[in-house]
């Protein structure tokens, strides 16, 4: 307690006694007013997006996944990056679409290679499986955003699980994951889920055309009404080839159909 | 806007202008529903999924079967409860490896606040219902808030239509403030305690915009645990 004569606090980065204190992990407790964001050690940082991927669209039929997303990486409102692939292949069984902040789907992208390559090394022809990658997601996500310093992205993790089940699942920015036959990002939520739940039929699984013509007509929709969506897409396969190995490849890119020649009619703006 | 809702400022100030800091929490809604009888337990939840005005899935349930006998329903921040649900399996299949046996339900109990409380500065933002049948045989539910405080009741309702449903169950299993001297009240038997519940969900579905799509009812005796499902209003 005393050194050199000197009294040495009892603590660092708590509590002041008698001061008021702000738990981590809560917002600014009714300061509406405030501008920045300050925390207990008085630095600014921004947890805000900067580099985006938009929508994602995943979609489960009878022998596996379907996942689709556009081309488009953007800055703020500015089209940046048109060319760019959201849907990864990361093993013989797996694929994984990614929307957010792009950056942080690149570092993640990083880790997930090395857990890969990992695997191969083991050579003993086991590959893991989406449902592990999905679980191994929502716990890195979950504690990042546990410390305040949350990767901003909402992922579509699909593929072939054991017993040659197709998965299909959702994992977002805090942790947040479930498993469905239709799952998406972004706006797609908005305008692609609607879709496709209406076209679901009540007793069966999508097969894989009804499953490819919806993702066509998702993409358009959302071509045309999201502002932030390209026109250019790749979509992700993964289905089961037979008994031992599946199909698993990113296809695209794919145009959508663009209509516009109702434009000669519209008059007056 | 972006999807996740913040809005997008540069890091200088701007008078005027607000902005949200990155919320850990989000409401993921959702009901649960937990009766206890002599020697049984019913447990109920609804299977939706949502974020604000988005269903994610319709199709998922809030009940964990963390033993034979024993059954957690747990609502609130998603993200949350799985990272509990998680920890409690583990911590249960470790009591296991050591102890060669099974946790008794009042055991789990006491794990679980604790648990719970472990994260008093930063808690699950979860509500949280325990049941189960205890060693005495006798059907029990536990209730906790989202720092872990427990309580043993009879009945309980939590989740976005916790204030909805509690009163209800309060008049039809507490016959709380009825004249009783009158008539002799019913013993709470499993079928009226399943139909209870099943009633309560279906009003829950009319007024709270989180509840819906359907409801998982689990029963659980000392023979193990039965499982109901029941279609609710998917609006």
């Amino acid at each position: 307690m005393f050194n050199n004569g000197i009294v040495q606090p009892l603590w660092y980065n708590g509590p002041s006694p008698g001061q008021f204190y702000n738990f981590p992990g809560y917002a600014n407790n009714g300061n509406m007013k405030q501008c920045h964001e300050t925390n207990n050690s008085d630095s600014t940082r921004s947890t805000a997006m900067i580099t985006t991927g938009s929508s994602v669209l995943g979609i489960k039929f009878d022998q596996g996944v379907l996942i689709a997303a556009d081309t488009l990486v953007s800055y703020g409102s500015l089209s940046r990056f048109q060319n760019i692939d959201r849907i990864f292949k990361i093993n013989d069984n797996i694929i994984m679409g990614g929307g957010g902040d792009f950056a942080d789907i690149q570092s993640i992208m990083r880790s997930i290679d090395q857990k890969m390559i990992e695997d191969q090394c083991y050579a003993d022809n086991i590959a893991m499986r989406p449902k592990a990658l999905a679980t191994w997601m929502t716990r890195v996500l979950y504690n990042r955003r546990s410390r305040m310093n949350p990767l901003f992205i909402d992922v579509v993790i699909g593929g072939i699980d054991e017993n040659n089940e197709p998965y299909l699942a959702n994992v977002d920015l805090r942790g947040r994951a479930f498993s469905d036959y239709v799952v998406s990002t972004g706006f797609a939520r908005h305008l692609a889920l609607p879709l496709v739940r209406e076209k679901k039929p009540a007793d069966r699984d999508f097969t894989l055309e009804e499953a490819s013509e919806l993702i066509r007509q998702c993409m358009e929709v959302l071509y045309y009404r999201d502002t932030k969506n390209s026109s250019q897409y790749t979509v992700g396969v993964c289905k089961v080839k037979d008994s031992t190995s599946n199909q698993c490849d990113v296809e695209g890119p794919f145009q959508v159909d663009e209509k516009w020649s109702f434009a000669k009619m519209v008059k007056g703006y | 806007m972006n999807p996740f809702g913040i809005q997008e400022y540069p890091d200088y100030p701007i008078s005027g202008a607000m902005r949200y800091e990155f919320s850990p929490y989000e409401s993921n809604g959702g009901s649960i529903v937990g009766i206890a009888g002599d020697d049984f337990a019913v447990i109920a939840g609804d299977t939706r999924l949502s974020s604000g005005y988005n269903i994610h899935s319709s199709t998922q349930s809030k009940l964990f079967q963390l033993a034979p006998l024993t059954v957690l329903a747990s609502t609130g921040c998603w993200c949350d409860t799985l990272s509990l649900i998680g920890l409690m399996k583990v911590r249960l299949q470790m009591y296991e490896n050591t102890h060669l046996k099974v946790m008794t339900t009042d055991a789990v109990a006491q794990l679980l606040s604790i648990t719970m409380y472990n994260r008093r500065f930063f808690p699950y933002y979860v509500s949280n219902i325990l049941a189960g049948i205890d060693k005495e045989g006798k059907g029990v539910i536990y209730s906790y808030d989202p720092i872990g405080h427990c309580e043993r009741t009879t009945y309980r309702a939590g989740g976005t239509a916790g204030p909805l449903l509690q009163p209800v169950l309060d008049s039809q299993i507490g016959f709380k403030n009825m004249d009783s001297t009158e008539t002799q009240m019913p013993k709470l038997t499993k079928e009226r305690a399943v139909s209870i519940a099943s009633d309560t969900f279906i009003s829950a579905t009319e007024r709270d915009i989180y509840t819906g799509d359907s409801v998982l009812i689990n029963i659980i005796t000392k023979d193990g645990v039965e499982v109901k499902q029941m279609k609710l209003r998917k609006d």
